[in-house]
């Protein structure tokens, strides 16, 4: 096994549950390749496993080469890891807490000094070098972490739901430091359950449920094998029974959720047309989104 | 064994650096309180006692207290060290998450805490023996092996105490290791009074008790004399150290890797 990532059969139970029913994944050098599920799909255990933190009960892994986890250790030399929750040192200001980390990775203190500067440039953090960790916000601590998770020259990342919790502003930079790591040639592995944040950075994804990959490829190729081009959201008074007759007439799928009929088809245009005939009800037509894909493979009900 | 592979491989030096260089930003603070707080402790005790208590064992009553205090003071050093702070590593800040997503075992994780609570022991032994010798408490040569003791000292409940952290769901539960573990032991063991004293059950159990063992050694050494079964006492302790680290190992690899 010669490639960046790969596993293989990869499982896991806590007392009798399988939380992870065989995962088999492979990424390729430069890729950024994307783990899709809802909260307790499985995400953060895989992703624990593929870094030899938890054992896999059946399965192989190999990290940069390296058997996981008989030698994780020396697979992580290589590896950067962004954690779902920062766990920053509180004790140490942003600087400390980089050249601090560097010697984990046996990097001595001067030659992370010397990086400095270009790491806290990227983390767009150049003058706060000398900022106690509780005066950064939530973006900043999040790209700090990102930062440090570079102090290594990693040649894999892992981000464990790298944007949940930030702010528009925050998300579109934390994307775009993403995207400039993917052109300098680092794989990325990243879970997510923003569909749009998969949309835009995945080459590939994977969408998980209950421990188990229901579908994997390029984004759009999955929406166009999966769903039908176009989708209109119809809402508003009177929506039922315009569902009951006439939605599940003219649309190649239809679903009511809540107060929102959604119809699925290959051309749109009877149905637009028919609701001009329903003044009251009100629409939204749009192209088949990954969300649509999500929700149709993992369904709608909540999850807690 | 893991302990000494991991100690050769010394990956655990990073780790404590990490926590020596939190310590040195509050060492001022730290560093006083290890002086201050045994000072108190010896003129109140040593000096208020000594109107009723003239000798003990032949000794002055705040010497021999002094050398008590010195093994007690370098027990709760390395307690604190290793549940609270340990804890606040391991649990609420989350800092054990982070070393270990880079190249660092749970192994060089828990025994960098472990020498590192110690280190916190041999700081405050020394500190307080330096109060000591500043009060003219003894002038005895032997005194110079307090220091590898508090260190001895500090990786026999430290050990024991990184267990207490590993099966912690919360700072409260501390308490427990400290009314039901340490405070009997301070007042079993032979700090305040010689144990020869006490009845015969309570003798026995105390002779099981680590402090016991500390006291055996410290005392002497204290007051200038030489141990009687030095390499007992001593082997007590290595053995309380790592049974106890290997336990918490074993209960953090549950507990953490999983």
């Amino acid at each position: 096994m010669d490639g960046v990532l790969e596993a293989k059969g990869v499982r896991k139970s806590y007392d009798g549950r399988e939380v992870v029913a065989g995962i088999d994944l492979a990424l390729a050098k430069g890729e950024c390749y994307g783990l899709l599920g809802p909260n307790g799909a499985g995400k953060t255990t895989t992703l624990r496993m593929l870094l030899g933190l938890t054992a896999p009960d059946a399965g192989t892994i190999s990290l940069l080469g390296h058997p996981v986890p008989q030698a994780a250790r020396e697979g992580r030399i290589r590896v950067g890891v962004v954690p779902q929750m920062d766990n920053l040192d509180p004790d140490f200001t942003v600087a400390e807490n980089l050249l601090v980390y560097g010697r984990y990775f046996g990097i001595p203190a001067r030659e992370v000094r010397a990086r400095l500067p270009r790491l806290l440039e990227f983390a767009a953090l150049e003058t706060r070098g000398e900022s106690r960790i509780q005066a950064l916000s939530g973006g900043m601590k999040r790209r700090l972490v990102l930062a440090r998770a570079l102090v290594n020259d990693p040649d894999l990342i892992f981000l464990d739901e790298p944007t949940t919790g930030l702010d528009p502003q925050a998300r579109h930079l934390m994307w775009e430091r993403l995207r400039l790591l993917l052109r300098q040639g680092k794989t990325i592995l990243l879970t997510t359950h923003f569909m749009d944040e998969a949309e835009r950075l995945c080459d590939r994804l994977a969408i998980i449920d209950h421990g188990r990959m229901l579908a994997e490829g390029a984004p759009h190729a999955l929406i166009a094998e999966h769903i039908e081009p176009e989708v209109v959201e119809v809402y508003g008074e009177g929506v039922e029974d315009w569902y009951a007759a006439q939605a599940r007439r003219l649309a190649v799928r239809a679903e009511l959720h809540g107060e929102t009929a959604f119809c699925y088809l290959r051309d749109a245009a009877p149905v637009v047309a028919n609701l001009k005939d329903h003044p009251r009800l009100r629409f939204l037509h749009r192209r088949a989104n990954l969300e649509d894909l999500f929700l149709k493979l993992t369904g709608r009900e909540m999850r807690e | 064994m893991s302990v000494a592979r991991a100690l050769v491989a010394g990956r655990w030096v990073a780790v404590w650096r990490r926590n020596y260089l939190v310590w040195r930003k509050l060492a001022a603070v730290s560093i006083a309180g290890n002086i201050i707080d045994p000072l108190f402790y010896l003129l109140g005790f040593g000096l208020g006692f000594a109107t009723m208590i003239p000798e003990v064992e032949g000794v002055k009553y705040i010497a021999f207290l002094a050398g008590g205090t010195i093994c007690y003071t370098t027990m709760l050093a390395a307690s604190f060290e290793a549940l609270y702070s340990g804890f606040a590593r391991m649990h609420v800040q989350r800092t054990w998450e982070g070393i270990l997503a880079a190249p660092v075992g749970l192994e060089d994780v828990v025994l960098a805490e472990w020498i590192w609570a110690a280190s916190k022991s041999l700081l405050s032994g020394t500190a307080i023996l330096l109060v000591a010798i500043a009060l003219g408490l003894s002038q005895s040569w032997t005194m110079a092996f307090i220091v590898p003791l508090a260190l001895l000292i500090g990786l026999a409940f430290a050990g024991m105490g990184l267990v207490m952290t590993a099966l912690a769901k919360s700072y409260d539960f501390f308490t427990y290791w400290f009314t039901l573990v340490l405070t009997p032991q301070m007042l079993l063991c032979g700090v305040f009074f010689p144990t020869s004293g006490l009845p015969g059950w309570v003798q026995a159990v105390a002779s099981a008790l680590p402090l016991t063992h500390a006291i055996a050694l410290g005392r002497p050494l204290f007051l200038g004399q030489w141990p009687e079964a030095a390499l007992l006492h001593a082997g007590v302790l290595v053995a309380y150290g790592l049974a106890g680290f290997a336990i918490a190992l074993a209960l953090f690899r549950r507990r953490l890797l999983a």
